[in-house]
């Protein structure tokens, strides 16, 4: 008998207490703070390193270096956060907000600005530069310590020692 | 002797949404014995260990199952934690601990209302999803995933909380608690439910220790196992027993369940009374070369995970044996000699993950 009662209470409470469930989505849906709803990237700070790609448990991400893009598939990402734990630049986060429903499964793209591609290819041009100088001395320095070896004649020994001299002036800039 | 016949039961059943196959052949109105088949949902988790390294084999463990997520996931790690030495801080230890209880109490409270479905009673269905919602709340506060906490990692945990946030949950537990008291007497009280329940489909403490039984459905008939005893995480600092029944039937393991959310919130009290402060994580280096044999205590029974490396980034070797897997033996023993009309609510009493069983 008093089970039934306790089930009365419960019955009268709930008639006139206000729904438990929201009106959504008339009503938006509040999400806590560290929900993982979906991944956005500050794409100007990538890298293209790839190693969000490489981490990906379902492997729903693609990164084009040239193009400078950053591509995903949010049908395929389960919202693991793996990737923005493996980002060594930081620009990979996980925000509130869940993935909409779609007839296909799209994937977007995020493209870096104009700016950052432009700066990105003047460093890229000039790191190119260093190396080739770099290797350039390196085989000159090469070239010679054979000459050295080989001729005993002064002159040679006055080149070896005017290239080893060059050398050190141009291995600070490798390093700048 | 009636007439001998074979009736169906699943995959597709309105009491379960999980797709098991059951033969039961049936003399009259009695079931003589039941003919399970699985494979409906075979995923070849275990198969990924080669693909995927061990570190992002840890998303992929805790996906086997929709329900004890975290638990797959906790058991995975710490046998990777045991295989290459790693001693977690303990505040790690203690948020896995709280994390559990909190997944035991969802898949509980998830089991109980669909048990009063089954019965037919679906206001206490209702009521029982709702007490559950507070518990989701709280998981997604702390770790941003309802049923996928993804917080566990190889050397610790990747989300902390804070002592404002641990007191607000507990806060927040006492008032679940009531709730869970008041359910508790229209489960346990109620003279339909007693009726549906008692005495229908018992298995002796003898049969549930021979096929194997695991978790409540073996609690419930008298056999002491529970893992959380073994003191993996932080249960070795708790004070606790597990809790036994001893008839066996239907009844039983729905009491069996019902105290076990009591003393869950026990317990999520006493690790928050205890933890320490201290880091969350420790840096791994290198690779697991070894094997471990990693036994837990899931919502449903004890799991069993078994983990092979060989000093690569990808192991050779994850296996995975479930609760339910354990129990479909039991299952089918409980079936021989119940009613037709039982059948639904006595697979419901071993409360199947037939998903995660199927890996």
């Amino acid at each position: 008998m008093s089970t039934i009662l306790n089930f009365t209470g419960t019955l009268l409470k709930n008639l006139v207490s206000k729904p438990v469930t929201k009106n959504y989505p008339e009503e938006p849906a509040v999400y806590p703070e560290r929900s993982r709803g979906h991944i956005v990237i500050d794409v100007d700070q990538c890298i293209s390193c790839g190693l969000c790609v490489r981490s990906c448990p379902p492997r729903c991400i693609k990164v084009d270096k040239n193009e400078g893009t950053w591509t995903i598939n949010r049908f395929d990402c389960i919202a693991c956060g793996y990737c923005a734990s493996k980002c060594p630049k930081k620009c990979l986060s996980l925000v509130p907000g869940y993935q909409k429903p779609g007839r296909s499964k799209a994937a977007v793209t995020y493209k870096k600005s104009a700016e950052v591609m432009e700066a990105e290819r003047k460093k890229a041009e000039e790191m190119a530069q260093r190396k080739a100088a770099a290797v350039k001395a390196a085989g000159e320095k090469k070239a010679a310590a054979q000459t050295g070896g080989q001729a005993a004649g002064a002159a040679a020994q006055v080149q070896a020692a005017q290239a080893q001299a060059a050398a050190p002036v141009k291995a600070p800039s490798e390093n700048q | 002797m009636g007439k001998v016949s074979v009736v169906p039961f699943g995959p597709q059943h309105p009491v379960l949404p999980e797709p098991i196959h059951l033969d039961l052949v049936l003399e009259d109105e009695k079931v003589i014995e039941a003919v399970p088949s699985i494979g409906f949902v075979h995923r070849g988790l275990e198969s990924l260990i080669v693909k995927k390294d061990y570190n992002e084999m840890v998303y992929v463990a805790e996906r086997t199952c929709g329900i004890c997520s975290f638990g797959h996931g906790m058991g995975y790690v710490e046998a990777v934690e045991k295989i290459m030495n790693v001693e977690i801080p303990a505040r790690a230890r203690y948020l896995r601990t709280i994390w559990m209880e909190l997944s035991r109490m969802h898949s509980h409270l998830l089991w109980l209302g669909l048990l009063a479905d089954a019965f037919g009673y679906e206001s206490l269905f209702y009521h029982c999803w709702r007490i559950r919602e507070q518990v989701l709340d709280m998981i997604e506060e702390s770790t941003g995933g309802r049923v996928i906490f993804s917080v566990n990692k190889v050397g610790g945990v990747m989300k902390d909380i804070d002592a404002q946030m641990l007191g607000r949950f507990v806060e927040k537990l006492g008032d679940v608690e009531e709730q869970i008291c008041a359910i508790r007497k229209n489960f346990l009280g109620d003279r339909t439910v007693q009726m549906r329940l008692c005495g229908v489909g018992v298995l002796t403490k003898k049969q549930a220790h021979d096929l194997g039984c695991a978790g409540p459905f073996g609690r419930a008939s008298g056999i002491a196992t529970d893992m959380r005893i073994r003191g993996y995480g932080a249960y070795a600092d708790l004070d606790f027993e597990p809790i036994i029944r001893t008839d066996g039937d239907s009844y039983a393991r729905c009491a069996c369940r019902i105290d076990e959310l009591l003393q869950s919130i026990d317990l999520i009290r006493q690790a928050a009374a205890k933890i320490p402060a201290g880091d969350l994580s420790v840096p791994v280096k290198g690779n697991p070369d070894g094997e471990y044999f990693m036994r837990i205590e899931q919502p449903r029974g004890e799991a069993v995970y078994y983990v092979k490396g060989s000093g690569k980034p990808y192991l050779n070797r994850l296996r995975i044996r479930t609760p339910t897997f354990a129990n479909l033996a039991g299952l089918c023993e409980t079936l021989k000699g119940a009613d037709y009309a039982d059948v639904p609510i006595l697979v419901l009493t071993i409360d199947p993950c037939i998903s995660c069983t199927e890996r």
